[in-house]
């Protein structure tokens, strides 16, 4: 049982905070649904909060020279260890408070990196910062490949997807493996919390993203953030998407609460993944064969969850 | 009162960094640095140090953990060697060029392949170029002394540069010697809270580590120079400063027996010692001889070295690394770069000795120096010579 | 992502190249970037607020009246709010020129 849960309201579509530690003017593509995402944590965070940002699209686009976009401190060190930095200054924070050289309320910390920082590169980082226990929360943007760098892919990218380095081709579909289950890696580091989120419920995504920073220690939550220019989407259709990824059960939205398992949203009349690939080019070469082995994958993956589910 | 009393140097430095009451220590353990971080988590786990020793995985970690700690505005210490050193090398740019005062003890050691965990100064080399500013220490009490040095140095709101202080490894690191731990109340005196020009603090929020557009870019770079070269003034201050409470006065560059040298031997870290008892055996032997000590290696203290060197028409340069296809060592290179067309200047002879931990010894000074006057005479086929390697 | 902004010495850079000036990239108008721009119909439109939770850009905000209203300095015409307006209230409309 996590006390600080208790006395946490939630948030309300009426009552939704009016500040924007984000600001206008970052150079984000048009309907980028990472960036949106990234609002979303941020609004549910507030003011009082430093925020440790890897390399990658975010990053790049919220701090061009002589702009920022952050309204809150920010410190950008490279691409695999924003949990590294979160560490510095969350020990810091402590040193600090404990000598009376800064206040002693409360401020979050957060580190927030795409899925190649997150899951790829920079695994070894968060794995430290999580099993010594550091009270942090790690926020990744998931938009399935290397984006900033031009679309390359990575180990959160989805079976069968086209990035540049994993291009269907004569002798190849795509890319070959299933999505890395980063989420799951977090669960095994035994943190006390641990969510998946879509942009398209931003109530949930902000409720997850509260209670990941309320919580003392560790945690982590997975945002699914669709980008129009990589996938080959619409942008105005991002919101869509990252409703169809939920609705397909392709994105299950669930927390781990001290290592159980609870679904946030039961699907019980999941859309065909066939739906999900719609206007995205990134999976338009997809065959039949493929589809249906995506389809039954996906159904089993979500078996999984709601087994793992009823164990708590 | 401070006590001078016999104590492995790591644990020395180790009490060093104790005294300068350094408040966030993220470390990983590398041959030949282990007993510096061992003895900083008993000193924090024993309450002697009232610190947040954070036991990171990696080098890598334990680098960019310094960068957020710094940030955040806390006293922030680290050491690593070789392998270590190199794994963090991304960051360590990173941290100079973003001004985050860290102090770092360097115990050098040589790189693989074929690995090696004893001592020369390849490890340190292949980091000159990272904008950190770099001293080497002779012996165990320099070891302290310039440990104390950095943190006053890094932290001096006119030089906001991470510092690193090289030790040679084993050779220091592991010995036993004789050195005088200052009073906390002078370290208290010499050395003030850190107060950083600029942290990361939800009341007056800043963005550290933009992207530098190539509109910038070289300003940034020629910012963070100029700020390494205004820095040497701060560093000689500080040292009079540490001379004033202590006692003991450091100077960029060191001579001994120079004033009517024929050759001078240059050396930097450890090896400066056998160094002199080499001089003294070749000056007792009627020889010409003396010696330069380099103490400060970034910024390079090119006027200080000029005026050490004066008149003298031939000096022996000693390099501890061997960088394939350059055309001398990193401290040769340095040299000839700074006597290059200046009329009266040496000749430079460079030497490479003492790699992965092979001693360097009074009879190869002795040899060096005698090389060094026969070049003098008859120029040498090659730009630099090995010393002490066997061809078969 | 050139920008006269940028155009500093080496001797008046920033310190550390540190941006000082908090959410100073809304001094940078992303609007001249759009080719289609929202178009709200008051009738239809129920206050509901979901164009101001999914803009991108931060473009929305609320009027005296309730309304919520695109600042076109920002907007850069992704048209997430039309496609997601419950109401169908919103139109994209081409930009002229």
């Amino acid at each position: 049982m996590i006390p600080e849960f208790e006395k946490f309201k939630g948030f309300k579509a009426k009552n939704l905070p009016k500040e924007e530690p984000l600001s206008p003017g970052h150079r984000g593509c048009q309907g980028c649904g990472e960036v949106l995402a990234l609002r979303m944590v941020m609004k549910a965070l507030g003011k009082d909060v430093i925020v440790c940002n890897a390399t990658g699209c975010m990053e790049i686009i919220t701090s061009p020279y002589p702009h920022t976009a952050w309204r809150v401190p920010w410190i950008h060190i490279a691409f695999e260890n924003a949990a590294s930095v979160a560490s510095g200054v969350e020990a810091a924070r402590k040193i600090l408070a404990r000598k009376g050289k800064i206040p002693k309320k409360h401020v979050d910390i957060l580190a927030v990196g795409g899925d190649g920082a997150t899951g790829d590169i920079g695994l070894q980082f968060i794995s430290g910062a999580f099993e010594r226990g550091h009270d942090f929360l790690y926020v990744c943007l998931d938009n399935e490949a290397y984006m900033n760098t031009g679309v390359q892919r990575s180990g959160c990218t989805p079976y069968g997807a086209m990035t540049t380095t994993s291009p269907p081709g004569k002798k190849s579909f795509g890319q070959v493996t299933w999505k890395k289950n980063v989420p799951a890696i977090a669960v095994a580091h035994n943190i006390p919390y641990v969510a998946t989120a879509s942009p398209a419920y931003f109530l949930d995504l902000m409720n997850k993203v509260k209670k990941a920073a309320l919580v003392k220690g560790p945690a982590y939550v997975h945002i699914y953030s669709p980008c129009p220019t990589g996938w080959g989407s619409a942008g105005e259709r991002s919101i869509e998407i990252s409703r169809l990824a939920v609705e397909t059960k392709v994105f299950p939205l669930y927390e781990v609460i001290e290592g159980r398992y609870i679904i946030s949203r039961k699907i019980t009349k999941p859309k065909p993944v066939s739906e999900y690939f719609k206007g995205q080019r990134r999976f338009r070469h997809l065959d039949e064969e493929h589809i249906e082995y995506i389809q039954r994958k996906v159904d089993a993956e979500y078996e999984k969850l709601l087994r793992l589910a009823e164990m708590g | 009162m401070s006590k001078r009393v016999g104590i492995e140097v790591s644990i020395a430095i180790a009490e060093a960094v104790g005294l300068a009451k350094a408040e966030v220590i993220p470390a990983y353990p590398i041959t030949p640095q282990t007993h510096i971080v061992e003895h900083l988590s008993e000193m924090v786990a024993n309450g002697e140090l009232d610190a947040e020793f954070v036991p990171v995985e990696s080098e890598h970690a334990a680098m960019s953990c310094c960068c957020g700690s710094s940030a955040a505005g806390a006293r922030t210490f680290t050491s690593s060697s070789a392998q270590g050193l190199s794994l963090m090398s991304e960051v360590l740019y990173i941290a100079s060029t973003m001004r985050l005062p860290i102090v770092m003890v360097v115990a050098n050691r040589a790189m693989s392949a074929p690995i090696s965990i004893w001592n020369d100064h390849q490890d340190i080399m292949v980091q000159r170029d990272t904008g950190w500013i770099q001293t080497f220490a002779e012996n165990g009490q320099e070891a302290v002394d310039l440990t104390l040095h950095a943190f006053r140095v890094a932290e001096d709101r006119n030089v906001s540069l991470p510092v690193i202080v090289n030790i040679d490894g084993f050779t220091l690191s592991h010995v036993i010697e004789p050195i005088e731990l200052p009073d906390q109340e002078d370290v208290d005196r010499f050395l003030p809270p850190f107060k950083p020009r600029y942290k990361l603090d939800p009341r007056r929020p800043i963005t550290m580590g933009p992207v530098g557009i190539p509109e910038v870019y070289t300003e940034a770079k020629v910012a963070h120079d100029m700020a390494m070269k205004k820095a040497k003034r701060y560093i000689l201050k500080a040292w009079d400063e540490f001379a004033e409470i202590f006692g003991r006065k450091y100077n960029p560059i060191e001579s001994y027996r120079t004033e009517d040298a024929e050759v001078l031997l240059v050396t930097m870290g450890s090896i400066s010692e056998t160094a002199m008892t080499a001089v003294d055996a070749m000056r007792d032997a009627g020889q010409k001889v003396g010696l330069i000590r380099i103490r400060l290696w970034r910024p390079f203290p090119g006027q200080e070295f000029r005026r050490a060197v004066g008149k003298v028409k031939v000096l022996a340069v000693i390099d501890r690394c061997l960088p394939p296809g350059a055309m001398c060592g990193p401290v040769g290179a340095e040299l000839r770069s700074l006597f290059y067309k200046i009329p009266g200047s040496p000749k430079i002879f460079s030497f490479v000795a003492g790699l992965g931990g092979r001693d360097v010894t009074v009879e190869r000074f002795e040899e060096i120096v005698d090389k060094a006057r026969a070049f003098a005479k008859k120029r040498p086929r090659e730009l630099y010579e090995v010393i002490g390697v066997r061809e078969k | 992502m050139a920008n006269s902004d940028a155009i500093v010495g080496w001797k008046t850079i920033t310190f550390g190249c540190h941006i000082l000036e908090p959410g100073n990239a809304a001094n940078f108008r992303t609007g001249d970037w759009r080719s289609q721009r929202p178009v709200v119909d008051k009738e239809k439109c129920i206050k509901c607020g979901m164009c101001w939770v999914f803009c991108p850009d931060m473009a929305y905000s609320q009027d005296e009246e309730g309304y919520f209203v695109v600042d076109l300095e920002y907007c850069k015409g992704c048209g997430i709010c039309a496609h997601e307006c419950p109401k169908d209230a919103i139109t994209m409309v081409p930009e002229e020129g």
